[in-house]
């Protein structure tokens, strides 16, 4: 490999043999109360991943459930898992899956950093994500909730039963570990970035992460500030959102949005950041159109705070604002059609490798198009009143957050996983996992579309016999897509402990992370690496000049 | 599910229902703006499929053409093409605003109410729906509108929000508890239409459902008139039974024997009634129909005049109905 960056080239020398950041501080305790990023990212890694199995299984309860137009469950029960399975994929799963997890490992790596701008802020914010899950595993425990993860009021307010106060207290905690964590890297991004590099020599992964970053800093407080006045009138009975008490039920539908529709960016940006990586190294090609794709990431981040009224088209809204935040909607959805189509262009006259994480871009390509095409549908005002709160609605966002986040975490789960744990999975079982979660997925959703655009409302315990053929399809759909998870699971455990040991850089990434050992030293570097040139410049790549800057 | 009903809903799922019940993707369209949607939905559908065959086409294209053959292979220099890139941002920037210019105008239609609409209120409630006629003061819990006659929804809820959708109309609307929110639309041929709630709104919010029944004009008119006779399989005393209780004369009468505020009215019918102004009269229909929407014409002696008159409360066959209970336990 060329040396691109400039650092005391004693990595991986024979003979010096310093301690990786698995093996310095042994003991539970050396883990939980550790500064270093990559510690603290693989606790988040590990505990995303635990509570990713725990949504999954409920998802499964409800497939299961629905395979008969009446079920087995009672209603109460039903309502409650979908409700967890919502709160507890999106709340402690998607939001903090990429960049807590992956984006905490490789970010000061790739910015030839020691560490974050404030490690014991990065460690408080991960214990305060563990308290705040924490307050929802009591909530399951102690009587579970059933207002569904949006917590519409006044039902979530005056008429659910179970532990709804404890539930929002969780969110309301999580949301912290969230803002802090937003902080962290920005500041980090902004200060601590290698001499030499420039910020469009960052790789997209960063912009991704500072995009991010500036929601979770800007909407999070608001979500804090929805579900404390949501207590507030629950637990005393102050009229903010219930109109029997003098409050309105739409005010919380806006605030609520205000937050989540960008959130909806905050858990799919990383993703794209994540696939800007892959498509690039797995390609041997400089990304097409670097700042059109960085700076649609901050394009989207900014008019993502603009369109959350599309979610209430038929909320009683006035008309004016639905047509309004329709247009706002379609604005949006260039800057993410300009990123899908650079990224097919980045594979033009390429050499392109057939490894597990491009697999994965693949399966996140034909996802996600077909994720964003569908939100199409639902931008179009008059199309949306038919569709909305339907089962198109919820393809729809699992195509987008399944196909989209998750497929893309699982891409750079594979892609860095030498990196991060030293190990070789087996390259076979990588692309026959994500070749199942393709198929599996398309099966199990592909088929909610249809049912969504027949009538199907969605959140409904039993429906009408009509459906069921569709239902039954989309459950062994999910059977399959179960399969994959578990495939996965077990080859990545097998190669912890069985593994081969991983080459150095096994995919000849050029960015920094790949400049350390693997697994990485504690401290990172020795010695402060020094960028020259661009974080996509692959020796393969005709015309590339060593040594020589470009921007 | 027995062998049976798979390949019923098999037929179903791969046939469609033939366009008349319904396309593959959308249900039937029983609304004057369902085939407009429609169209708008297909427009949007084929154009997302047109982009999807283009870019997965390509990748799969590139990624086949450009697999990595041998190690060293020698990749191209290209960071981008401004030609290209502004291509692929307007033109799909142009269809966008195509498309959200027909939702918009769509959306339009739909939400303003032609004045001549009829008007029908819906109340909401955990876990069922109510429709009033107010011109005509009946309730029923199936919503039957008339056919080619534009029907305006005002609708509200009593406790948490509900949403009314009806899939073959294309039709949507939240309904908030304290405020009345709208919708509007024409029915094209009498049938019937599932009503789904699509706003969770708790334990048996999948079991909210209810039906549109789409009559015609006549029909209609027939059934509203309808509405306020009496069943007629049921004998005509058994509702003066039930309207006597339902409407409190219980409150001051009896069948026993034993007066009240009121005289009893067990052997009443057919005898003679002396009356406060010492005269005598025959208890017959027209004293009875009298009694009940004129009681102080003749007041029976011994007793207060104190029984509210039930003029314009009671229709003519509810009278009736009374007037045959009464005959009943009449004496002789
Ligand atoms: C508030 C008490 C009250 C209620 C309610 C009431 N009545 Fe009476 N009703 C009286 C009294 C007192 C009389 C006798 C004085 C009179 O004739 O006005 C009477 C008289 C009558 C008589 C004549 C009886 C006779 O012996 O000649 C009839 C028939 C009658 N009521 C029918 C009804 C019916 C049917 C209803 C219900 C739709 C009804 N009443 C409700 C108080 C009541
Ligand atoms: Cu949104
Ligand atoms: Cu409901």
């Amino acid at each position: 490999m060329s040396t691109e960056v400039i650092t005391d080239s004693t990595v991986d020398a024979p003979g010096h043999a310093e301690e990786n950041y698995l093996q310095s501080g042994k003991g539970v305790l050396s883990w939980l109360f550790t500064l270093d990023h990559k510690r603290i990212g693989l606790m988040y890694l590990v505990s995303v991943l635990s509570f990713f199995l725990v949504g999954g299984l409920l998802a499964m309860v409800i497939r299961i459930e629905l395979l008969t137009p009446e079920g087995n469950l009672a209603p109460e029960v039903y309502n409650r898992i979908f409700t967890l399975h919502g709160a507890a994929m999106i709340f402690v799963f998607l939001v903090p899956a990429i960049p807590a997890s992956l984006g905490n490992f490789i970010l000061p790596l790739m910015l030839g950093a020691k560490d974050v701008a404030f490690p014991r802020l990065n460690l408080l914010s991960f214990h305060i994500y563990l308290f705040g899950a924490l307050f929802l595993v009591y909530a399951i425990l102690t009587g579970g909730i059933d207002t569904g993860w949006t917590f519409y009021t006044p039902y979530s307010s005056s008429f659910a039963s179970g532990s709804v106060i404890a539930a929002l207290f969780g969110v309301f905690i999580l949301g912290f570990s969230s803002i802090l964590t937003g902080l962290n890297f920005i500041v980090t991004i902004h200060k601590m970035r290698a001499p030499g590099q420039t910020w469009y020599q960052m790789p997209l992964f960063l912009w991704a992460i500072y995009a991010t970053s500036l929601i979770q800093v800007l909407a999070t407080p608001v979500i804090a500030i929805t579900v404390f006045l949501l207590m507030i009138e629950r637990s005393l009975g102050i009229g903010i959102f219930d109109p029997a008490m003098g409050g309105d039920p739409v005010l919380f539908q806006h605030f609520f949005w205000f937050y989540s529709h960008p959130v909806v960016y905050l858990m799919v940006l990383p993703g794209f950041g994540v696939i800007s990586e892959l498509v690039a190294v797995h390609s041997r090609k400089n990304i097409f159109g670097y700042k059109a794709i960085a700076f649609s990431s901050v394009a989207i981040s900014g008019i993502g705070f603009l369109i959350w009224g599309h979610h209430m088209f038929v909320s009683g809204q006035s008309e004016f604002a639905g047509i309004l935040f329709s247009f706002l909607t379609f604005a949006v959805a260039i800057p993410t059609a300009i990123k899908v189509f650079s990224w097919v262009a980045t594979m033009y006259k390429g050499s392109i490798a057939y490894t597990t994480p491009m697999c994965y871009v693949f399966t996140f390509l034909f996802l996600f198009a077909i994720g964003g095409l569908t939100g199409l549908f639902l931008a179009t005002i008059a199309v949306d009143v038919h569709l909305h709160d339907t089962y198109f609605v919820v393809a729809h966002f699992h195509y987008v957050m399944v196909g989209g986040t998750l497929t893309a975490f699982l891409g750079g789960l594979h892609h860095w996983w030498p990196k991060m744990t030293g190990k070789m999975y087996n390259n076979k079982l990588g692309n026959l996992g994500a070749f199942l979660v393709f198929l599996g997925f398309n099966v199990t959703f592909m088929a909610q579309f249809v049912l969504g655009t027949r009538g199907m409302p969605r959140r409904y315990h039993t429906y009408l016999p009509e459906f069921q053929f569709w239902h039954v399809i989309s459950t062994i759909g999910s059977f399959i897509l179960a399969i994959a998870f578990f495939l996965i699971l077990g080859y990545l455990m097998h190669s912890i402990f069985r593994g081969k040991k991983a080459p150095h850089n096994p995919w000849g990434g050029v960015s920094l992370e790949w400049e350390t050992a693997t697994p990485p030293i504690t401290h990172n570097f020795h010695g402060q690496p020094i960028v020259t040139r661009g974080p996509y410049e692959f020796p393969e790549i005709e015309d590339v000049e060593p040594a020589k800057a470009h921007a | 599910m027995n062998s049976l009903s798979v390949q019923t809903i098999l037929h179903q799922a791969v046939q469609g229902q033939g366009p008349a019940e319904g396309r593959f993707w959308m249900p039937p369209a029983a609304s004057t703006f369902a085939s407009n949607i429609d169209n708008l939905f297909y427009f949007i559908y084929w154009l997302a499929v047109i982009f999807f065959v283009l870019i997965i086409g390509t990748m799969a294209y590139f990624a086949i053409k450009y697999r990595r053959k041998d190690p060293n292979q020698r990749t191209s220099p290209i960071h981008g093409n401004h030609a290209l890139e502004l291509a692929w941002s307007a033109i799909p920037g142009v269809l966008l605003i195509a498309v959200f210019v027909w939702g918009f105008r769509a959306y339009m239609d739909m939400s303003v109410a032609p004045k001549d609409a009829m008007d029908i209120r819906v109340k909401a409630q955990m876990w069922n729906w109510s429709f009033d006629y107010p011109s005509a003061g009946v309730n029923t819990t199936e919503l039957v509108v008339p056919a080619g006659r534009p029907v305006k929804l005002t609708m509200s809820s009593k406790d948490v929000l509900h949403s009314f959708f009806v899939p073959d109309f294309r039709v949507k609307k939240d309904v908030l508890p304290n405020r009345y929110t709208t919708i509007w639309f024409e029915a094209i041929a009498p049938g019937e239409h599932q009503i789904f709630c699509t706003e969770y709104c708790g334990q048996n919010h999948s079991k909210m459902l209810s039906k549109v029944i789409v009559k015609s004009q006549e029909d209609f008119d027939k059934w509203i008139e309808g509405q306020g006779k009496l069943d007629e399989s049921i004998p005509l005393s058994e509702h003066g039974k039930r309207i006597f209780t339902e409407r409190g004369c219980t409150a001051c009468h009896t069948m026993t024997g034993q007066a009240g505020a009121g005289p009893s009215l067990k052997g009443k019918y057919g005898s003679q009634e002396n009356l406060a102004d010492g005269s005598q009269v025959l208890v017959d229909d027209n004293y009875i129909r009298e009694s009940i929407m004129d009681p102080t014409a003749k007041v029976v002696a011994g007793f207060q005049p104190v029984m509210p008159t039930f003029k314009g409360q009671l229709r003519d066959d509810e009278v009736d109905a009374l007037i045959e209970y009464i005959k009943e336990h009449g004496g002789q």
